[in-house]
């Protein structure tokens, strides 16, 4: 033998490691689980580090009332699954109870409301860490964020006040109001991920294959029509059409983008993700275009 | 395909994140809109050149100074290995990020301008990367491209450094001329500098041999969580998790079990995915032992016969990483491997110099971004290894007892009288 992991099982067992030291460290943990590829990832690696016992937190959906019905259908399996309760933090709610305002655009997305709704759902359970599935690989702004990173009592992330974080030495003291993010797969890119999909043989959310969608155009973007978005009346470009698409991330329908792709399988596309020249989040995402702070702003009001 | 963690020290001028830049540009690990992006940043600057520093720099304050503030990671891969890299600011101050970056990782990479030459901070970033036992360290001499690639330039760098080196614990030490601007020796082999035989930076990262650096020998498995379903199915099962810290576990193996001492067997090392042979650093795992003892979270599993030193006193160096110095007296927490106890100050012994790694006798502390060697008491004892022989239980770090802020980075040196 030679005593050597392969990149995915080192990324494995440093991610199961984070993860129990949240369960050992914390009173009141949950993990944010959305339905994407990377909450899966996460949710899996949870069941693996807390192995035999089920896993012994909630995990939390920020349901901004725009969803795929595929990621809803999924979310609801898994957590039958696994036998976790599932606490939804609902972005219309939020609204219903007039503690946020919604953009009156047709079409404007929610992604910005979420912050409000977690913090409230984290601040109503008492959560003293909240386990997510940020990576480091996404943004620049991520790429400078820690493993376990501290929130203020206002659910703030300050970038320039960090504690270092050595070895695998992390240290979880917090005053009472503050709370963690911990993010154990910081350091796993999209292809790792989309790798450890075909390795574990998980399932995600049809979406992320390649099916038939009327999408249409906007900023470069090819968007679903959906009772949530769809063309702007006299946009002459907005021209919806039916093509072959999947996603790469998936969100508020409204910001999510989908690319054009025949990859049917996991095989399929990781081979596509080895090749991608885009961005993740750049082919994706609309809301981290409108400056290159976009995400460093909406973290440090407190998202995740 | 293996993991090879890298860290990168430099001082703002020498073109660190213009050749990390130039790394994942190169190995086609930039993303088109993210090189577009940089352009577009680059032309309202007004450079008349792509500025590929652009690319790691991520955060407002960053773009706006042209400076690197935190530790930024990058990832890329090539089909031999993946890599990570920790990219630490050079300025003086941020020593604490340096000591950071250099925690996690097992190679280091220093760039020099070639016009330059090696400077004080030079020999900081080497000094502080052999007290982090780093076992590998590349110098980049840069900006080969300013000295018309003259071999006699490189020469009398490398002769100066191997000087100063022969002070430092690296045992692997590589020097490559680059141009990080124009891409020589970085991936591609360059073709202005013939006389130039090693290989390009890219190559030699793929081909360092790190395996070796681990310590296989002794085993450490420190109790992180203690697994008792109680359930229908797993009633009885009681298990140990934790991450393999040093050394080979196989069942059956004779192991002793601290604080207390006990000695067992190992019944079974299982894992979600089933039984597992042989478990070894950096593996997760859980363990069964043959007898019920009583184990706790901070507790250590060792191989039967070479035990870590038990000890309540113990002599290390400390890096200070907060605005308040450290002073004889000083209470505080401090964390090793899956312990937390409380630690007092016993005495200051010396300051590093770190540009000549000399001691400095009779300090009245240390202050931000000093290192020295400190003596401490802990309120429980602690299982440890000299830090050279083993970074996974030779390490721990210091916590503000009222801000809960990491305040200071620990290599163990010995047990202390």
């Amino acid at each position: 033998m030679n005593y050597q992991l392969t990149h995915l099982k080192t990324l494995e067992s440093e991610s199961i490691h984070v993860i129990r030291e949240v369960v050992a460290e914390f009173e009141r943990p949950a993990l944010l689980f959305s339905g994407g590829k990377d909450s899966e990832v996460l949710l899996h690696l949870a069941s693996k580090a807390c192995w035999p016992q089920p896993i012994p937190f909630p995990v939390v959906h920020v349901d901004t009332g725009h969803n795929f019905d595929e990621v809803l259908a999924f979310r609801d399996r898994r957590v039958a699954q696994l036998g976790v309760r599932l606490i939804v933090a609902s972005v219309q709610e939020s609204i219903d109870r007039g503690e946020i305002v919604e953009d009156p655009t047709p079409g404007a997305s929610r992604n910005r409301l979420q912050t409000h709704s977690l913090l409230r759902a984290i601040a109503a359970n008492r959560f003293d860490a909240v386990l997510g599935g940020g990576r480091r690989d996404e943004e620049k702004a991520r790429a400078k964020e820690r493993v376990f990173s501290l929130r203020d009592e206002f659910g703030q992330w300050d970038p320039r006040a960090q504690r270092p974080e050595l070895w695998n030495l992390y240290n979880t003291r917090h005053r009472p109001g503050e709370h963690f993010r911990v993010f154990p797969l910081s350091n796993w890119t999209e292809l790792d991920v989309w790798q450890y999909i075909g390795h574990e043989d998980l399932q995600l959310p049809s979406i992320y294959f390649a099916h038939k969608r009327e999408v249409f155009r906007r900023d470069g973007m090819l968007l679903a029509v959906s009772a949530y978005c769809g063309p702007r009346a006299g946009v002459p470009d907005e021209e919806p059409f039916v093509t072959t698409v999947r996603y790469r991330t998936v969100g508020d329908m409204t910001c999510t983008a989908a690319v054009e792709s025949m990859a049917s399988t996991v095989e399929e596309v990781v081979a596509e993700t080895a090749v991608s020249r885009i961005s993740e989040r750049g082919a994706t995402r609309a809301d981290d275009r409108f400056s290159a702070a976009a995400m460093e702003d909406r973290k440090r009001e407190g998202y995740f | 395909m293996e993991l090879l963690r890298i860290a990168t020290a430099g001082s703002v001028d020498d073109g660190k994140s213009t050749l990390i830049g130039r790394l994942l540009y190169d190995s086609k690990s930039v993303f088109e809109d993210d090189l577009a992006a940089v352009e577009r940043a680059s032309s309202q600057r007004g450079d008349d050149y792509v500025d590929l520093a652009l690319l790691t720099d991520g955060l407002r304050a960053e773009r706006e100074q042209g400076i690197t503030i935190d530790v930024a990671h990058r990832y890329f891969a090539t089909p031999r290995r993946k890599f990570i890299v920790a990219d630490t600011p050079g300025h003086v101050q941020h020593t604490r990020n340096m000591v950071t970056g250099c925690s996690t990782a097992d190679l280091v990479l220093i760039l020099v301008d070639a016009r330059n030459g090696i400077t004080e901070q030079t020999r900081r970033h080497a000094s502080i990367a052999s007290l982090l036992h780093l076992s590998h360290m590349v110098i980049c001499v840069n900006k080969m491209d300013l000295v018309d690639y003259d071999q006699r330039r490189f020469d009398e760098i490398r002769a100066e450094f191997e000087e100063f080196a022969s002070r430092l614990e690296v045992s692997d030490i590589t020097f490559i001329p680059v141009s990080a601007l124009h891409g020589d020796n970085v991936v591609e082999r360059s073709t202005e500098m013939p006389w130039y035989e090693g290989a390009s930076l890219l190559h030699h990262l793929e081909e360092v041999h790190v395996a070796g650096d681990r310590d296989l020998d002794d085993l450490r498995l420190p109790v992180q969580w203690v697994v008792r379903p109680r359930s229908v199915e797993w009633h009885d099962f009681r298990g140990y998790a934790g991450t393999v810290a040093g050394g080979i576990l196989a069942a059956g193996d004779e192991v002793t079990v601290l604080p207390g001492g006990h000695r067992t067997r190992v019944e079974a090392i299982e894992s979600a995915d089933g039984p597992i042979e042989r478990a070894f650093p950096p593996m997760s795992v859980v363990v069964r032992l043959a007898d019920d003892l009583d184990i706790a979270r901070g507790d250590m599993i060792c191989g039967a016969g070479t035990n870590p030193t038990v000890a309540k006193d113990l002599a290390a160096m400390v890096c200070w990483m907060d605005q308040a110095p450290l002073r004889t007296g000083a209470r505080l927490h401090l964390k090793h491997t899956s312990r937390w106890t409380r630690a007092i100050v016993d005495r200051i012994d010396y300051r590093l110099d770190v540009n000549s790694l000399g001691r400095i006798d009779d300090v009245a502390g240390l202050d931000l971004n000093d290192i020295g060697r400190v003596g401490l008491r802990t309120s429980s004892p602690l299982f440890f290894d000299d830090y050279r022989r083993n970074r996974a239980t030779g390490s721990f770090i210091l916590v503000d007892e009222s801000s809960s802020l990491t305040v200071g980075a620990g290599m163990i040196i010995g047990p202390s009288a």
